[in-house]
């Protein structure tokens, strides 16, 4: 497997519609719970432990899927499994909001990708739902398309779900940046663990996918109303 | 001769899409506010604010009447306004093209939220770009040369009600802008005396009237060959 289109992917520049995103830290910050290096060690740590495990795996399990053979019949493609997979992860978003910015995200990023890596399976993930894929389903088929193995899919998805948070601490707190790096770096053991057992778990079937939920996040997200004076979109 | 600027990259056929971009306080909404005014009896609008303070924003646009709420979508970017409008333009095209969609508007103006003089809007989310200043800001602005002046399509001085008050020097600023724009056309206004901004109402008419005769030639030339529509279409 090649290494550029995995730190492609994984390079939060890709205009894929992240950086208006903090991951629920903005919330955070608002009410006292994250305002420095330590208390955002802390919640990076849960969300890579609980949202950011479910992502990697649903990610992981899609490029598994999606890039095992894709069958392309008279219909079109098949997305039987890759349309398992976003009913599953939705099962798994209880927040209409979080949802909502789930599939945002899936659409963004399929634009983004297609521009690179021009693919029928790209159109096709695309039209699993009218507002588009959950967004680690949208990812796995990015990683499929770019001929990532479903190991490097769950790490690039496992890391991508604090770096973003992390860089929206820098803005929101004026935490020095270098200190934000040596909190990423810090957790990049905890990182590999939860990829590892994320691609474990995306060799199993796709209803006993991990189904680790932050409910603080999810409760955090639909407190936020659209006339509130906010900067991030979630 | 005007500057030869090609259609932005998302290929919306219908609709003309004009970013507004400038400081904070130099007068973007109200400027939208008052275009809205101007020009709803005869054109179908649309507007994406960045950056909202909803409350405000959205009130100054419906007091006037010249939108419906409808017509008006909200995109937040995280403390980033120069990257939603130039290196990630995602969230900015999906709520265009949502709109677009939707009502199929003569007209989409997207501001921007509040920034430097170097914020440009990309051509892959925009055909055209104005950019806001304000006199009271000092008269030295326009020829700092941030690319927001200098590759606008339109700069638009406003507050010249306030030069006096401030000790701005208006013809410094049209030496400014000159220098820095070249042939570019500069209009000086100021909203709070003429609200509706009928030098920026009228560079938006005829960019519209621009707009129908090189559809109208396209059409004849196309002579009945047909294209799908690209670009990002909502929910697509």
């Amino acid at each position: 497997m090649s290494l550029i289109p995995l730190l492609l992917l994984a390079d939060s520049r890709l205009p894929g519609g992240m950086h208006a995103h903090s991951g629920g830290l903005e919330a955070a910050v608002a009410a006292g719970r994250v305002y420095d290096a330590e208390s955002l060690h802390a919640f990076l740590l849960g969300r890579l432990t609980s949202v950011g495990l479910t992502c990697a795996a649903f990610a992981a399990a899609a490029a598994l899927e999606l890039s095992s053979g894709v069958v392309v019949g008279e219909d079109g493609f098949q997305s039987r499994e890759a349309a398992a997979l976003d009913d599953e992860y939705d099962a798994r978003t209880p927040s209409p909001q979080q949802r909502e910015t789930s599939r945002a995200l899936g659409r963004h990023l399929l634009r983004a990708v297609r521009a690179g890596w021009p693919s029928v399976l790209l159109d096709a993930v695309a039209s699993l739902h009218p507002d588009g894929p959950h967004q680690p389903i949208a990812f796995g088929a990015a990683a499929a398309v770019a001929g990532l193995d479903p190991g490097a899919t769950s790490s690039a998805a496992a890391l991508a779900s604090i770096t973003g948070p992390a860089h929206a601490a820098t803005r929101l707190l004026g935490l020095d940046p270098d200190a934000v790096t040596a909190v990423l770096a810090s957790l990049a053991g905890q990182v590999e663990q939860v990829a590892a057992a994320a691609a474990k778990a995306a060799r199993g079937p796709v209803e006993e996918l991990p189904a680790v939920c932050a409910p603080l996040l999810s409760i955090s997200a639909e407190h936020r109303r659209a006339r509130e004076v906010r900067l991030f979109a979630s | 001769m005007p500057r030869e600027v090609p259609q932005g990259a998302h290929q919306n056929r219908g609709t003309v899409r004009v970013g507004v971009g400038g400081p904070v306080g130099a007068g973007k909404t109200t400027l939208i506010a008052g275009l809205c005014s101007a020009l709803r009896a005869e054109l179908s609008l649309a507007v994406v604010l960045n950056d909202p303070d909803l409350q405000t924003d959205t009130d100054l646009l419906l007091r006037h009447g010249a939108l419906e709420p409808d017509r008006i979508a909200a995109v937040w970017t995280g403390c980033a306004p120069q990257a939603a409008i130039r290196d990630d333009l995602r969230a900015n095209a999906d709520a265009a093209a949502a709109l677009e969609a939707r009502f199929a508007p003569d007209l989409l103006l997207i501001e921007s939220g509040g920034t430097d003089l170097g914020a440009t809007f990309s051509r892959g989310l925009t055909d055209r770009a104005v950019f806001v200043l304000d006199v009271a800001a000092g008269d030295r602005t326009a020829h700092k040369a941030g690319p927001g002046v200098t590759n606008a399509d339109l700069l638009v001085v406003n507050k010249t009600d306030l030069a006096g008050a401030v000790h701005a020097d208006l013809d410094v600023l049209r030496r400014g802008a000159a220098a820095r724009r070249g042939e570019a056309p500069t209009v000086f206004v100021s909203l709070a005396e003429h609200p509706g901004a009928p030098a920026v109402a009228d560079w938006v008419r005829k960019l519209l009237a621009e707009r129908r005769l090189t559809a109208a030639t396209a059409i004849g030339a196309a002579a009945g060959s047909t294209t799908g529509p690209g670009g990002e279409a909502a929910g697509s």
